[in-house]
């Protein structure tokens, strides 16, 4: 029998009870009749304090309120992906058919997983065969993308006495039996329980090497994000956070996207459910829900819950990542994350900090943000977890408390821009303010699988970006015409690279994901224009008549009029480029 | 049967503390009456074993430690809910002030309302045509949307709201139920007046419920009022299957009622001293926005909030355009100019423009003419700013084409009568024939095929 305790008072999603209840902190508990779920977050000899995950009108002091004797968990099991799951891992379409209809009712009481779905289920081990945690017991093809792969808890080991045949199995049927080192036998069926606020244990960590490709130029090219790497885009409201989330999980080369929509709008993640059920996985061509596993705490559910979503998500990532998977997480908005620790904190009458946020808001965003990274785990495959959070700094002001201590700890830190959104430059990623310190971990990688040059030529256009930040100091006082030609010149492929390089349309077929070839090709045209230009130049042409010629413009629609699947047409802009340089030393000459 | 208690424990502004309770829940509405009469509604805030802490709705004069008796009603906030609000102006809390007597209740609902499943909600695509250019052609309102306007004080947001309310019809020129839920919150007397007069000359005062509390109205009523009336809206849409749009005005008032009633409750401040909540409690009404799968209704919102010093960063404004999908800003300087609407574009956005525009709903050309605007307009900005430095003379010649594209753009495009009501074909065309004033190979944003059909020189 569970330990109980009755309630005192009730503030908002904070609820006091009597006494010394014997409740261990981070335990789940079920509160009053409607076993409304909470944990507990404080403990005193004479008052224990819980958050209540769910709308807390209606509780009565007196109301029994019962321990769950284990921390605040998460079932894993094969059904998670292509599901939509609230803050707490129940899944929202069972709530609706339970619940019945539309609006999320109090109280409901549903399996995080389908526990009556049988899986076809193919055993890897034999009888005999000794086991240690993270051990791969059987493999279920989840998704028509992602074989699941069950696997021994971490703290467990044994010999195998028993085990199934291959078949069709309930995630509650055992598949396995151990016999472990004290003699006592524990059989192993396809669930997990992990608490959420712990780091599933691996063996070590690699260093950054790959990158997380994820077809959008201003990323992959000029702040590209490693695989078990972590990046923060903050950005004002309409600066395109969101949106620049979508690309990367429907475009990424992840094996498995956990995007987490924290205290976000519901439209969006109705938005993201339908359009990820629609568009399929370039690579595999499975339906990209196949690979994606959806939180949904939208900013009108319960505020504990929006707390506790952000790691519900990251043990999910966790958990693949032990199978071998690279996983990237998508967090969506960590500000409303922080804001409900700012709320909780405020009910509990804590001291604040900066802005009114606690001040263990640093403490908490570098638990979270490193446990991310490339992992080699316990059962010798390696995975890896990126996280990439959304930050919603207040006013768009980047020098609030999370933004700045968000930066502290991630390694990429993509700055959206709100001059460049009002412009419908998008992606709204500002080159100036943003930076990746991945550049220099990953710039074998991109000399050995793209071109040696790459990263050579990805300098020389953020030198030709930073040149025409200042020269256009001196454009916003005098105008452009005084300019001598080679800054004109400068001026000129700068524009040339914001418009036909930067700038990426995500509703054009052809432009919405980009190979590394075709922006490595992309770049090398465009230097090579800036090179023969130049020459032109040197030989006293005016950019006048440079600018006569539509070789510009040419260039700065290759990204629409060279499709994808056909990339041998950017070899002719090489030669027309030449032709261009002609023409000119022929008409002028 | 329910027990009644005399006395009270304390007065603290809006807030009283009642000892000796029983059974008293979180949230639930007790009812007061003040020296044996007078009447007054309260809500439990805060519960701790016997004690209650009571918001009181109409405010505590006249209350006193030992002249009030108290009744637990054992319901959360609740409203009585009918067709026959339609045509019918309530208070605050949602009681009838119009002397017609009261509604036939077909239904009670708490006023808290429930989140909408995400699972359940359908993603809003029909674009409302609200015959206004700025809104039509580069921040298109669709239906199941929340869009606020972000004002200042002096600016005509409200004529602009009552233009949209009056001119507002379904893309497809479809003839379904449609009707307009009002809430004040703490508006002037002459605002509320403006409205109802408005409806009733454009004939669709019968489709209108009012929710009216006035700015001399207690505080913590104020508190009440969206919701009520979001709750209203939602009944209508949901069961009735109607389209219902929704003004909330001031939303500024209610966050300003909020942190007064927060700081009585010695709480903790957040920003500019309002409660760390604000972000929570502004969600839960813009939330209930939305189309539910199925049902053949839905509740659009547009909340009118008035920035604060015209500042957009203000955490009202910050916090309500993190939740919002989208906001139309307004403008000062151009208001100046007298330039009605005032709406100032670049800042202005519809996040869910860009899936209820185009072929098969506006015009296939709808999006790129939209970014190109914009885009033209942001180099119309540095073009002045430049011109404010080195003189319009000394102006490059597309500079100067720029400028005069601007003005042509504040003129004619943004700028419109009160009472004009502009086809979705007229803003496009319109804004092609503006795009004109510029050389074709300044129109970068737009799809090459699209440009050679409609640039017609």
């Amino acid at each position: 029998m569970n330990k109980t305790a009755t309630i005192y008072g009730i503030n908002g999603p904070v609820i006091y009870l009597k006494g010394d209840t014997g409740f261990m902190m981070s335990e789940m508990v079920y509160v009053g009749k409607e076993k409304l779920v909470g944990e507990v977050i404080s403990l005193d000899k004479d008052i224990t304090t819980v958050q209540v995950y769910e709308e807390t009108s209606g509780l009565k002091p007196g109301e029994i309120v019962e321990a769950s004797g284990s921390p605040v968990s998460v079932t894993l099991a094969p059904g998670i992906l292509n599901n939509i799951f609230d803050g707490i891992e129940r899944p929202l379409e069972q709530i609706a058919n339970v619940g019945g209809g539309a609006f999320i009712t109090r109280g409901v009481s549903v399996d995080s997983l389908d526990r009556d779905k049988l899986w076809n289920t193919h055993i890897t081990v034999a009888k005999g065969d000794y086991l240690h945690g993270g051990d791969i017991i059987a493999e279920v093809p989840e998704t028509s993308a992602i074989v699941h792969k069950c696997m021994v808890p971490p703290d467990v080991e044994g010999e195998v006495i028993c085990c199934a045949s291959d078949g069709e199995y309930r995630i509650e049927d055992t598949l396995v039996t151990l016999r472990l080192s004290d003699g006592t036998e524990k059989q192993l069926n396809m669930i997990q329980h992990w608490p959420i606020r712990k780091a599933r244990p691996t063996s070590y960590r690699f260093p950054a090497s790959v990158p997380l490709i994820t077809g959008q130029r201003i990323l992959d090219t000029m702040f590209p994000i490693a695989k078990g790497g972590t990046a923060a885009i903050p950005g004002g409201f309409g600066t395109g956070k969101t949106m620049t989330q979508h690309q990367i999980a429907k475009w990424s080369d992840a094996d498995i996207i956990i995007y987490i929509g924290c205290g976000e709008r519901g439209n969006e993640m109705t938005q993201v459910l339908e359009e990820f059920s629609e568009l399929v996985d370039p690579k595999s061509g499975n339906p990209l829900m196949d690979r994606t596993t959806l939180i949904a705490n939208t900013s009108n559910m319960p505020v504990a819950a929006r707390e506790a979503s952000i790691y519900t998500g990251l043990t999910l990532a966790e958990y693949y990542r032990d199978m071998g998977y690279d996983v990237a997480i998508m967090a969506d908005s960590t500000s409303r994350w922080a804001e409900a620790l700012r709320e909780l904190s405020g009910r509990l009458e804590e001291m604040p900090a900066e802005e009114g946020f606690p001040a263990y808001l640093a403490s908490r965003l570098s638990a979270f943000y490193e446990r991310a990274g490339m992992m080699h785990n316990l059962n010798g495959s390696d995975g890896s977890v990126t996280i990439i959070g959304a930050v919603s700094p207040q006013g768009g002001d980047f020098s609030e408390p999370v933004t700045q201590n968000t930066k502290r700890f991630v390694r990429c830190f993509w700055g959206l821009d709100k001059s460049l959104a009002y412009a419908r430059h998008f992606p709204a990623i500002h080159w100036l303010t943003s930076y990746s310190e991945y550049l220099t971990d990953l710039a074998a990688w991109y000399h050995d699988n793209v071109s040696p040059k790459f990263v050579d030529y990805r300098n020389r256009i953020m030198a030709l970006l930073n040149q025409e930040s200042s020269l256009m100091e001196i454009v916003k006082l005098i105008g452009s015409d005084v300019l001598p030609d080679d800054q004109k010149l400068v001026l000129e492929i700068a524009r040339v690279i914001r418009l036909g390089f930067l700038q990426q349309n995500a509703f054009h077929k052809d432009d919405t994901c980009v190979s590394l070839q075709k922006q490595y090709k992309m770049m090398e045209i465009i230097l090579y224009l800036y090179k023969r230009c130049r020459e032109l130049v040197a030989m006293n042409m005016p950019m006048s008549v440079l600018k006569e010629e539509n070789i510009f413009e040419r260039v700065i629609s290759i990204k629409y009029d060279v499709p994808n699947d056909n990339l041998q047409l950017l070899d002719q802009y090489m030669a027309d480029i030449d032709a261009f340089h002609d023409r000119i030393m022929e008409k002028n000459a | 049967m329910a027990i009644e208690y005399l006395g009270l424990s304390s007065i603290n502004g809006p807030l009283i503390a009642l000892e000796g309770v029983q059974d008293a829940f979180y949230d639930e509405i007790v009812d007061f009456v003040v020296n044996g009469k007078e009447h007054k509604m309260g809500r439990i805030v805060e519960v701790y074993e016997d004690k209650a802490i009571i918001q009181v709705f109409e405010g505590t004069e006249n209350m006193s430690l030992n002249n009030t008796h108290t009744r637990l009603t054992g319901h959360p906030m609740e409203i009585g809910l009918s067709e026959e609000m339609l045509g019918r102006t309530f208070n605050g809390i949602g009681e009838p002030i119009d002397d017609l007597g009261p509604i036939t209740i077909e239904e009670v609902r708490d006023v808290n309302g429930l989140p909408l499943n995400p699972v359940r909600r359908e993603y809003p695509r029909n674009y409302i045509r609200t015959g206004i250019s700025a809104i039509d052609g580069l921040t298109t309102l669709i239906r199941g949307q929340k869009l606020p306007i972000f004002s200042g004080n002096g600016l005509p947001h409200d004529q602009l709201a009552a233009q949209i309310v009056k001119q507002a019809s379904l893309g497809g020129g479809t003839n379904e139920d449609f009707a307009i839920v009002f809430a004040a919150m703490g508006v002037k007397h002459d605002v509320a007046d403006f409205f109802r007069r408005t409806f009733e000359e454009s004939g669709v005062a019968n489709h209108v419920a009012m929710f009216l509390n006035l700015a001399n109205d207690p505080v913590v009523e104020r508190l009440i009022t969206p919701k009520v009336a979001l709750t209203a809206a939602e009944y209508l849409a949901f069961e009735k299957n109607m389209h219902i749009l929704v003004i909330l005005t001031d939303m500024t008032s209610f966050a300003e009622a909020m942190r007064e009633v927060s700081s009585s409750k010695g709480e903790i401040p957040s920003r500019k001293g309002y409660p760390g909540y604000l972000y929570s409690e502004l969600a839960t009404l813009y939330e209930r926005a939305g189309i539910v799968e199925g049902v053949n209704g839905s509740v659009t919102q547009l909340p009118i909030l008035t920035m604060p010093n015209d500042d957009i960063t203000h955490p009202i404004p910050d916090l309500t355009g993190y939740i919002t999908e989208g906001q139309i800003v307004l403008d000062r300087n151009l208001h100046g100019q007298a330039i009605y609407p005032p709406i100032s574009v670049l800042p202005s956005l519809s996040r869910l423009m860009k899936d209820g525009i185009g072929k098969g709903y506006t015009r296939e050309d709808h999006q790129d003419l939209a970014n190109q605007l914009f885009s033209a307009y942001a180099k119309v900005g540095e073009a002045r700013n430049l011109a404010s430095v080195i003189g319009e003379d000394e102006l490059s010649p597309i500079d100067k084409k720029y400028l005069e594209f601007g003005k042509a753009f504040e003129e004619r495009y943004i700028g419109q009568g009160p009472n004009e009501n502009r086809t979705i074909e007229e803003t496009l065309d319109l804004g092609w024939e503006l795009l004109r004033i510029l050389p074709k190979e300044e129109l970068d944003r737009v799809d090459t095929k699209i440009l050679d059909v409609y640039y017609k020189g």
